[in-house]
């Protein structure tokens, strides 16, 4: 296999795979269930050529397919990836499988539809990470909005109409200034290619307007504190398997659109603006942990530890401005925040997984009705324990790695911000373990509770691939680290230039 | 003095005449209730129409401009690929109207009749070269339309929307009139280059301004651009779904290149001045669009809602010079591709003695058959500007023309309003998918009618790997006014 056209072959599987499964119907649940997996087990299978063969030792693009769509617009079939992509994109194909298998026995209704929905969504994340045409970028932003709203809305909770508006209507008005600067950027320099967007010289001014049009797009997707509230709603009516996806890689998607877009085409806004954005992260570490450790239904709970984890990638990614003006550790700031976006994502995953365990035995995810699951679920109870203590940060597992990295050049840049960002520690150990102290341990809670059947082969395989990944990660994170040393570099020269 | 070899540009015309003439005859004489010769003659008049405009393209130098008929009548690249794309819509419109007619027992053979006379008027607004002969093709398409409007004679809201229409089109169609006069006044011809000439040598346009007001007044009620939209909800509601099929999407074409010969081609001397008053219609219709058809359950009056905030937008065009002529004209043949898709829908949707007209109708359609749910929702996504539909890109287009220009504010705002407009689209995908059905009757349409409608969607996406070639034929066609 040629691998000039593996990103392709990626992004275009899956959607085809997701045709096929439409064309079984609704008669044939059974077959769309293992046509979806084989899809998504060959796309996980040809993300390993993309780990392999990728060269640590350039920054540039690798694995280009270019051609020209749209002439008139310049506008290009324009693939790549580089260090800081890659790893998502491993990371998407790798969610995509559990979550097929997470949903293989409680989605019953419309099988085919739910399966050919989640592997579009894959396609087009995918095509998000891959992308280096700026519209190209954009159409696959916008174009996995539908099927999650699909999701959402179909096999969703009672309340999922509500959900469904409010996540695409936020997501979507986002974006659209986001396409508004893309065109303004196409004017100025007359290409939609993002890495000669960032050469295009631009006045302050300008780039502060950008970088508003820009936030907006991201800071939603991510999502930061005033704009976060359409999360914990999708999360709570979405079905287990779209909130997996949800928090896992498409919240990723908004820290990646700031380091991809934001930082290198308006640096100096990004650096005037910095003190927002760093203001914002804090208000979301400190503030919405406080709001985690208040909820009651566990689905929430973890939504909103979810947006408290997003303050340490977006406080991560701004500090790199005032590290680089102090003469920091600006790599450790950065590579700390993709390390913290990819570890969330198996954490949040696992966790949800979790609740879903739970909810598809009890049909209830409020933390009141458990106690005691322990006794009934001695191995379900290890791994909840397990992932709640990564998700407050346990040094050894993945979640302490970002979270301490982002910290630390926290530390450079301003002992306040170590100190607030630092509190998360305590207050993350606090929602996630009380929540575990009250679901798992403790009497048993009633009669239901004591009839729980621990997790099946299936359930103990998804959570047990999880387990390992977080532990390797952060036993060591070198690899991953490794893997985007370079990229990170560029970038951080690409920003330290002023373009003033 | 002509002889036939100058008839040749105008045969596409000659044939539908003579298509319409025999269909009027046919009719009389067919006695049969399913009057599939009627479709047929109907559609091989459009299929050897659309050959002889596509032999006149490739004989004459493609880009060359012919004027006949002293100076009346003129063949150009722009008229003939608008002409191809009404052709193509009017294909859809014929066999979608069929199924409607027959399950509400009104086959006639007149209505096909007066579609080909409206395609008839519509091929003369695209050529007209000729203040006279714009007028008399928008006056053709008008006549049919009332009377296609009014043609479920029996059903009281049909008679009441033409009412409506009519005599809110003959004020529209005076006003027109009145302009144009005045325009003649100011510069003693009908003429289009010769208005544009006397224009230019012009030192003031004070009267020709005058008059541009009430010929723009007259375009906007046409093209059912706010604040001049007032019939489009009533008509569109309470006309037969086949005749809503028809007027919204061939005649908006016809509406754009009406607008293009008048204000681009004749009125270029004073575009400072009506650029101002079409920014303000423009803004206005998508504003007023997207608020208005936020409210309603008929899905009839939403898409005619939905209409006028899509004229805002092509309208929105018209600021963006060359770049935004080509990119309005894109958009208007892709809404009307994804108008006459909807409205197909709805028809193929309905079954004897039930029309699938509130929104509520939809209601658990993935249940009931989910390709054409999912039809239906390529359908909505493009008309609501999604990505990666056709609907995107057409707006994309004329964004980038509108910001070229530096028109940021309104960019911004057009969007903004793309955003809210969504929220009615979202219902509808909202109501097919998340609720329950209500219903569970089959789907009776035939067999042709539920491919072609398949095509029609999936053109939304077809149409995507053909983009580069469709933006360079508006560019060029553009270019070559």
């Amino acid at each position: 296999m040629s691998s000039l056209s593996l990103l392709s072959l990626l992004i275009w599987l899956p959607i085809l795979a997701a045709f096929g499964i439409l064309a079984l119907g609704p008669q044939r649940a059974g077959m769309a269930r293992l046509f979806a997996l084989a899809s998504s087990l060959v796309s996980l299978v040809l993300s390993i050529p993309l780990w392999m063969n990728f060269d640590k030792t350039t920054a540039a693009m690798q694995f280009v397919e270019k051609f020209n769509w749209i002439p008139t617009l310049n506008i290009n079939y324009h693939l790549g990836v580089d260090g800081i992509a890659m790893p998502l994109i491993v990371l998407t194909t790798f969610i995509t499988v559990l979550t097929i298998l997470s949903a293989w026995k409680v989605i019953q209704k419309n099988v085919h539809q739910f399966m050919a929905a989640f592997l579009m969504l894959e396609a087009m994340m995918i095509g998000v990470f891959c992308a280096q045409d700026a519209m190209l970028f954009y159409i696959f932003f916008e174009a996995m909005l539908i099927p999650m709203f699909l999701i959402i809305g179909v096999w969703g909770g009672p309340n999922r109409v509500y959900a469904t508006i409010k996540f695409f209507i936020y997501t979507f008005f986002g974006s659209v200034f986001m396409l508004i600067a893309l065109i303004y950027l196409y004017m100025k320099g007359g290409t939609f290619n993002i890495a000669e967007m960032a050469a295009i010289p631009l006045s302050l001014t300008e780039q502060i307007w950008l970088f508003f049009a820009f936030f907006l797009a991201f800071a939603v997707k991510i999502p930061m504190f005033p704009v976060h509230t359409w999360l914990p709603d999708a999360h709570v009516e979405a079905p287990t398997a779209g909130s997996v996806i949800l928090a896992a890689i498409m919240l990723k998607i908004g820290g990646y659109g700031f380091l991809r877009f934001s930082l290198p085409i308006t640096p100096d806004a990004s650096s005037e603006l910095g003190w927002l954005v760093i203001t914002l992260s804090l208000i979301a570490i400190v503030y919405i942990g406080l709001i985690a450790m208040v909820q009651k239904d566990m689905k929430k709970l973890i939504a909103y530890s979810s947006i408290s984890h997003m303050g340490f990638v977006t406080l991560g990614i701004f500090i790199a401005f005032m590290l680089i003006a102090k003469g920091g550790d600006t790599h450790m700031a950065l590579e700390g925040a993709m390390a913290q976006m990819v570890s969330h994502g198996f954490i949040s995953a696992a966790l949800f997984l979790c609740v879903g365990v739970l909810y598809d035995r009890m049909h209830t995810r409020l933390i009141r009705d458990y106690g005691g699951v322990i006794n009934t679920m001695p191995l379900f109870g290890a791994f909840f324990v397990f992932f709640a203590m990564s998700n407050a940060g346990l040094p050894g597992t993945s979640g302490f790695v970002g979270e301490f990295m982002v910290i630390l050049s926290a530390f450079q840049a301003n002992f306040w911000f170590a100190f607030l960002a630092a509190i998360t520690l305590i207050f993350g150990a606090a929602y996630s373990l009380w929540m575990v102290k009250r679901v798992v341990f403790g009497e048993v809670k009633s009669e239901a509770v004591s009839q729980l059947t621990d997790i099946t082969k299936r359930e103990t395989f998804i959570l047990a691939v999880l387990a390992i990944a977080v532990l390797a990660l952060g036993l060591y994170p070198e690899p991953l680290i490794d893997v985007m040393r370079v990229s990170v570099s560029h970038l951080i020269e690409l920003i330290s230039i002023s373009k003033v | 003095m002509f002889g036939w070899s100058e008839l040749t540009p105008a045969l596409p015309e000659l044939i539908i005449l003579a298509t319409a003439c025999a269909v009027l005859l046919l009719g009389l004489f067919s006695r049969s209730e399913k009057g599939g010769l009627l479709v047929l003659t109907s559609i091989i008049g459009v299929v050897f129409a659309a050959i002889a405009t596509a032999k006149s393209h490739m004989g004459a130098h493609e880009l060359v401009k012919q004027v006949l008929f002293n100076g009346n009548f003129v063949r150009d690249y722009m008229g003939d690929i608008l002409k191809i794309a009404v052709y193509f819509i009017m294909l859809f419109v014929f066999i979608y109207s069929k199924q409607y007619l027959r399950n509400k027992n009104i086959f006639k053979g007149e209505f096909y009749a007066l579609m080909l006379f409206g395609l008839l008027g519509i091929m003369i607004m695209i050529s007209g070269y000729n203040y006279i002969t714009l007028y008399i093709g928008l006056e053709l398409v008008a006549l049919s339309s009332y009377a296609l409007v009014a043609f479920d004679r029996d059903n009281a809201q049909s008679n009441e929307s033409a009412m409506k229409y009519f005599i809110l089109g003959a004020i529209a169609s005076g006003m027109l009139l009145y302009g144009m006069s005045m325009i003649y006044g100011a510069t003693g011809t009908l003429q289009i280059d010769e208005i544009s000439a006397a224009i230019g040598q012009s030192q003031n346009n004070l009267l020709v301004v005058f008059g541009l007001v009430f010929v723009l007044v007259g375009v906007s009620f046409k093209l059912g651009a706010a604040p001049f939209h007032m019939w489009v909800p009533d008509v569109y509601q309470g006309a037969p779904t086949a005749t809503t099929l028809f007027i919204s999407s061939a005649p908006k074409i016809a509406a754009f290149a009406f607008a293009i010969r008048i204000l681009a081609q004749s009125l270029d001397g004073i575009i400072d001045q009506w650029q101002q008053i079409v920014a303000v219609i423009a803004i206005l219709s998508i504003i007023i669009g997207n608020l208005f058809a936020l409210q309603q359950d008929n899905i009839k009056r939403l898409f005619a809602y939905s209409t006028v905030s899509h004229i805002g937008f092509m309208l929105l065009g018209f600021l963006g010079g060359e770049d935004g002529y080509s990119a309005s004209m894109f958009y208007i043949i892709t809404y009307a591709l994804m108008s006459v898709a909807g409205f197909g829908m709805i028809i193929v949707l309905s079954c004897k003695g039930f029309e699938a007209e509130k929104i509520s109708d939809f209601k658990g359609l993935n249940q009931r058959n989910g390709w054409f749910a999912f039809m239906m929702l390529l359908i909505i996504a493009s008309m609501a500007g999604f990505p990666p539909l056709v609907g995107f890109i057409s707006k994309l287009v004329v964004l980038k023309a509108v910001v070229d220009q530096g028109y940021y504010v309104l960019a911004g705002i057009a969007v903004i309003f793309a955003v809210i407009g969504s929220f009615y689209y979202l219902k509808i995908i909202k109501t097919m998918y998340f609720d329950e059905s209500d219903n569970d009757q089959e789907i009776t349409a035939g067999f042709d009618v539920k491919s072609i409608l398949s095509f029609n969607a999936l053109l939304q996406l077809g149409l995507l790997l053909f983009i580069p070639s469709i933006l360079s034929y508006g560019v060029k066609a553009i270019g070559s006014l």
